[in-house]
């Protein structure tokens, strides 16, 4: 099939825009944001501009945010940490002050106070705009204007241009390293200085890179000059966020081209990593302190080790990680089996139940979204028949404590699947709205009778749903094929043949999992006419499949199916081949979030796996290989399959095109909580 | 067609097997030649012969749009020969309705008074005849009444089941009625006046739909520009013709529409509105494309995917004017959004329908008599519905919230 939504250029219709609508070149969102974030700290950010329309030095806000701004009065101080947080970070972040910031001159102001941090805002206000609290763009405007001097074009083009720039690159913290660039000199004088705040990107770039820009006033240098005071000062209030805030100026300042020290990189990097969730962090941490984040950034030091101190399992780090995967928890695989097996009697806070489902999980022996779902609600369920509550403590509370260490521990033993967070998220929301009246023996049953209710609801039922709605698209003479083992696909295979219906069966299969295998073993059990082949000759096979059927272990709301590592693969050359792609998920494994690539999340598996080859002699030498440094092992276990290449998604609503993902979660995201 | 891999083989004999058990005659008929085994393997329907009932759809459409309607059925009969007897076909199946119901009243019946007049929809047809059930039944409780229209309306949709608009209607009915449950009236008598209301309405919908889209559409049909169209369509009609009424300068092409020359009879209703029009055979299309600045259709049907079944050569018409970067624009109401998700051409139940070629066939030669094909989405640029201007991923958003 063709992707379902084709780029439309001349095609797109002729729409009237109506309101408000940027003139082409500037992007609609951006420059409020632009304004607010970066004339805090100096005016000349524009002079930052990557797109280097270096001719306006001055920032000056667009005439309509002037007139937006005038009612708003000075926002309170933001005293508090989460507050400060997040503007913290959202001045080395772009897709943090995006968020974090107002498009608003409320904003505007109170970063420029935060900044100040109290103490030097006056300064910064009075001497940036007099009349605070006023209309400020404007008077910016005003008060910028004789600095522009020999600078005369397109004053508002050179920050829009920023703006777009900052925007449109992609909000994960990875390619924000990318970003951040400088010019060796000023990088470095960044990295000591410690308390920069972005200001000092702002003084040495004119210096050295733009000439032109030492044309500033004497008002401005001072502004300036307060600035970087107040920012200093402010840094040095924070202490704990040094190297945040050290490396804070740099992701603002221009990219330039050169390249950076290999060591300065990677501490961006796990600088960028840690404050991909700046804004919630703070919070975050005073609402769960002992709980790592599941999708925990592993190329940050500082939490690493504090969540290492915390686990139950001991994991011994992979020696050559692969440089791209970083953020994923890359360990030695098969040392923590006997390991935690000796800890048994030691670790008397977790129940058996779990413990066993994490071991098994850590084996390999529960695999699959399903079958690892319901075997960890079950763990659930008779944790929650063992428990009692402690004394002076509410049912509620405890056990949402509980069952996030459980959680906790069943992540150390392998990274949660979508699937199984949301069924967390569930029993979650479940527990929060226990009513206070029930007693404890009365909340649990209902606990009880809610798993088991998710469980035959959204899953077992779910999969009849899909199996009765895909069996409709099989044909007789049909030529079906399918990727490793999903057991929807399984399922409804075995009752088309049942129905009598006359198809065929391609398994794919690849390395090292081989699950295919299994697959073919139970379906030709069956009867079912079968042909097994290779990842590798799924292009040769494929010009005799008319329909292509994938499991999927998420779909996430742009219509990205997050699969076994192979299926984009298979999806991709069925698409080539107009052959129609149907993916059957069960609907409670649909998820709000949004992914572009495979990297940003996924699991690593044991690179052994790809490295071993069972029953041959002559690998030896890939064995002595996975020594040498310079040789990286990437095991990934999942990637995202694009929703162009997917014609059709099988869910227990029914037939939807991946467009209608979206629509699924926000029509039933509150059911899956209220069941 | 050739196999590249070699596994076509399996395929071999599994269609050797299935030949020679099922259809014998076939086989006898023409001889096992590779291109007839590839068609016969593609075909959904392993037995067309047994299933060759003329659309019924198509034959009211051609009952009322019909340039040249009642000898052209008479000859249509002649060229299909032996199908007369198929006619019957519809009939054992409504009349053991009738014989459940144990009434004189018949849905079929009451469905077919309301379809003779020209200018009523399928969809609303169909209600209309659903409400005449609500009208005679002698049901006293909600649930009574539920079951007895669901009997009528399964026998409706039995009946034709190359009518998506028929099967829609009946279905979003369907819906509304037990989606307004007697809970929300304090009788049953109010509850059925109530649905009966409704169904009444629903007519006036339908033509309100037509007047929504022929607005919505303004907008986007310029001074100068040349619309490609294809087919019948009532609202394209009621589109161009209130672009017409607002003096906007424009013309039209109008393909032939073969067999049934729906184009003819447009190109007569344009040109009484003294509309340009250039009359294409459909053959013509890539041809005069570079001149067209937009398409224009109607659809049978909008399915999930945001796709538009419609009739025969629009899925070609969209590719032409996809290849060429023009406009594709469906105008549809929205009672005829159907709960189907087609993943390919031969993925519906096929409507068939009788074609004359002027000159006799020699009897081997296949003939392809399905009257519609599937357009997929990515060709369709937007739907101007009663909904408002939709992009055709926003069907199955409207979908999902009016079905589930």
């Amino acid at each position: 099939m063709d992707p379902r939504r084709a780029p439309r250029t001349v095609i797109d219709p002729k729409v009237r825009q109506v309101g408000f609508f940027a003139p082409p070149g500037r992007s609609h969102s951006a420059p409020p944001e632009i304004v607010s974030s970066s004339s805090s700290s100096s005016p000349p950010v524009s002079d930052l501009s990557p797109s280097g329309n270096s001719l306006s030095p001055v920032m000056i806000p667009p005439p309509r945010h002037s007139s937006d701004n005038r009612p708003v009065p000075l926002p309170p101080v933001p005293a508090s940490p989460l507050r400060r947080d997040s503007i913290v970070s959202g001045s080395y972040n772009p897709s943090d002050f995006f968020t974090a910031t107002s498009p608003t001159a409320s904003s505007y102001v109170s970063r420029m106070v935060a900044v100040g941090e109290g103490e030097v805002s006056d300064d910064v206000a009075a001497v940036l705009s007099p009349g605070r609290g006023l209309a400020r763009g404007s008077l910016v405007k005003a008060f910028a204007a004789p600095a522009v001097t020999g600078a005369s074009s397109l004053p508002s083009g050179g920050f829009d241009l920023t703006a777009v720039k900052a925007s449109s690159v992609p909000l994960s913290g990875l390619t924000t390293v990318s970003v951040v660039n400088l010019p060796p000199g000023i990088a470095e004088s960044n990295a000591e200085k410690t308390g920069g705040g972005s200001v000092e990107v702002q003084n040495d770039i004119p210096a050295s890179s733009k000439p032109q820009k030492e044309k500033s006033t004497k008002a401005e240098r001072r502004a300036l000059q307060e600035a970087q005071r107040a920012a200093k000062a402010a840094a040095k209030a924070e202490g704990s966020k040094g190297p945040g805030a050290a490396s804070a100026s740099v992701t603002q300042a221009k990219p330039a081209k050169s390249a950076k020290a290999p060591s300065q990189k990677n501490e961006n990097a796990s600088v960028v990593g840690s404050e991909k969730k700046g804004g919630d962090r703070a919070q975050e941490k005073d609402r769960k302190k002992d709980v790592p984040h599941p999708r925990m950034q592993y190329d940050d030091k500082s939490r690493v080790e504090k969540a290492k101190r915390r686990a139950v399992v001991k994991q011994t780090e992979a020696r050559n990680r692969v440089e791209l995967f970083r953020h994923l928890p890359q360990y030695e695989h098969g040392t923590q089996l006997p390991d935690l097996q000796s800890k048994f009697f030691q670790l008397d806070p977790m129940h058996p139940n779990v413990y066993k489902v994490g071991l098994q999980y850590l084996s390999g022996d529960i695999s699959g979204g399903n079958a690892r779902c319901v075997a960890m609600l079950q763990a659930f369920r008779e944790a929650i028949t063992d428990y009692s509550t402690p004394p002076e403590k509410t049912l509620s509370r405890d056990l949402t404590a509980k069952i996030s260490s459980y959680v906790s521990f069943i992540n150390e033993c392998r990274p949660l699947s979508i699937s199984m967070g949301n069924a967390i998220r569930f029993l979650k929301s479940r527990i929060a709205k226990l009513p206070l009246s029930l007693s404890e023996s009365e909340a649990k049953a209902s606990l009880q009778s809610d798993i088991d209710r998710f469980i035959s609801e959204k899953i077992i039922l779910a999969d009849k749903v899909i199996v009765k709605h895909a069996v409709t698209k099989i044909r007789d003479g049909d030529v079906l094929l399918t990727y490793g083992s999903p057991s929807a696909v399984e399922m409804m295979l075995l009752h088309a043949h049942e129905l009598g219906k006359q198809f065929r069966v391609i398994v794919v299969d690849s390395r090292p999992k081989l699950e295919g295998q299994l697959l073919l073993r139970r379906l030709v059990g069956k009867g079912l006419n079968c042909t097994y082949t290779h990842i590798n000759a799924v292009s040769y096979i494929m010009h005799e499949v008319t329909r292509v059927f994938l499991g999927a272990s998420s779909i996430l709301s742009n219509g990205t199916v997050y699969s076994r590592v192979g299926t984009a693969c298979v999806a991709m050359v069925a698409h080539a081949f107009r052959v129609p792609v149907l993916v059957c998920c069960e609907a409670y494994k649909f998820h709000e979030r949004v992914q572009l690539d495979s990297i940003c999340s996924n699991e690593l598996g044991d690179p052994e796996a790809i490295a071993k080859f069972p029953g041959r002699e002559e690998n030896k030498d890939l064995n002595e290989w996975t020594n040498s440094e310079n040789l990286q092992l990437l095991n990934l276990s999942y990637d995202a399959t694009p929703s162009d290449y997917v014609s059709m998604i099988i869910t227990d609503y029914g037939m939807v095109p991946p467009t209608s993902v979206p629509v699924i979660v926000r029509e039933y995201r509150r059911e899956h909580f209220w069941i | 067609m050739w196999w590249r891999s070699a596994s076509f083989i399996l395929d071999r004999q599994l269609q050797d097997d299935a030949a020679s058990s099922s259809k014998p005659e076939s086989l006898s008929l023409s001889p096992p030649h590779f291109s007839s085994m590839a068609d016969s393997f593609h075909n959904p329907n392993p037995n067309p012969n047994s299933t060759d009932t003329i659309s019924a759809y198509y034959q009211t459409r051609a009952a009322h749009h019909g340039v040249v309607t009642s000898d052209w059925l008479a000859q249509a009969q002649a060229a299909v020969g032996g199908h007369g007897d198929d006619q019957a076909v519809p009939d054992p199946e409504s009349r053991p309705v009738s014989g459940e119901q144990g009434k004189p009243f018949c849905v079929i019946d009451e469905f077919n008074n309301w379809r003779k007049q020209p200018d009523l929809a399928e969809a609303v047809a169909a209600i209309r005849a659903l409400a005449a059930v609500i009208r005679s039944s002698e049901a006293t409780t909600m649930m009574e009444l539920e079951i007895e229209l669901k009997k009528a309306s399964d026998s409706l949709k039995s009946w034709d089941t190359t009518s998506i608009s028929l099967t829609a209607g009946c279905d979003i009915f369907i819906r509304y009625v037990t989606r307004t449950s007697a809970l929300e009236y304090e009788d049953f008598n109010s509850a059925k006046s109530r649905l009966i209301e409704r169904a009444e309405r629903f007519g006036e919908i339908s033509y309100k739909a037509r007047r929504i889209i022929a607005m919505l559409s303004q907008d986007f049909i310029f001074d100068g520009c040349t619309i490609l169209v294809h087919g019948f369509s009532r609202v394209v009609l009621e589109v161009l013709k209130t672009a017409a009424q607002n003096k906007k300068l424009f013309r039209v092409f109008c393909t032939e529409g073969r067999p049934d020359r729906t184009g003819l009879r447009l190109s007569n209703e344009l040109t009484k509105l003294d509309v340009p029009v250039k009359l294409l055979i459909d053959s013509a299309v890539a041809y005069t494309m570079d001149e067209v600045d937009m398409v224009f259709v109607g659809a049978d049907g909008v399915v999930e995917s945001g796709g538009i079944i419609n009739m025969m050569g629009t899925y070609q018409i969209a590719l032409v004017a996809h290849s060429m970067n023009k406009p594709v624009y469906v105008a549809a109401e929205s009672y005829k959004f159907a709960r189907l998700y087609p993943l390919d051409q031969k993925d519906m139940a096929p409507a068939l329908r009788p074609i004359d070629f002027g000159v006799p066939i020699p009897s081997r030669v296949e003939v392809e008599k399905s009257a519609r094909d599937y357009t997929p989405p990515q060709y369709l640029t937007l739907l101007f519905t009663d909904l408002g201007v939709l992009t055709p991923s926003v069907v199955s958003d409207e979908l999902i919230q009016l079905y589930l």
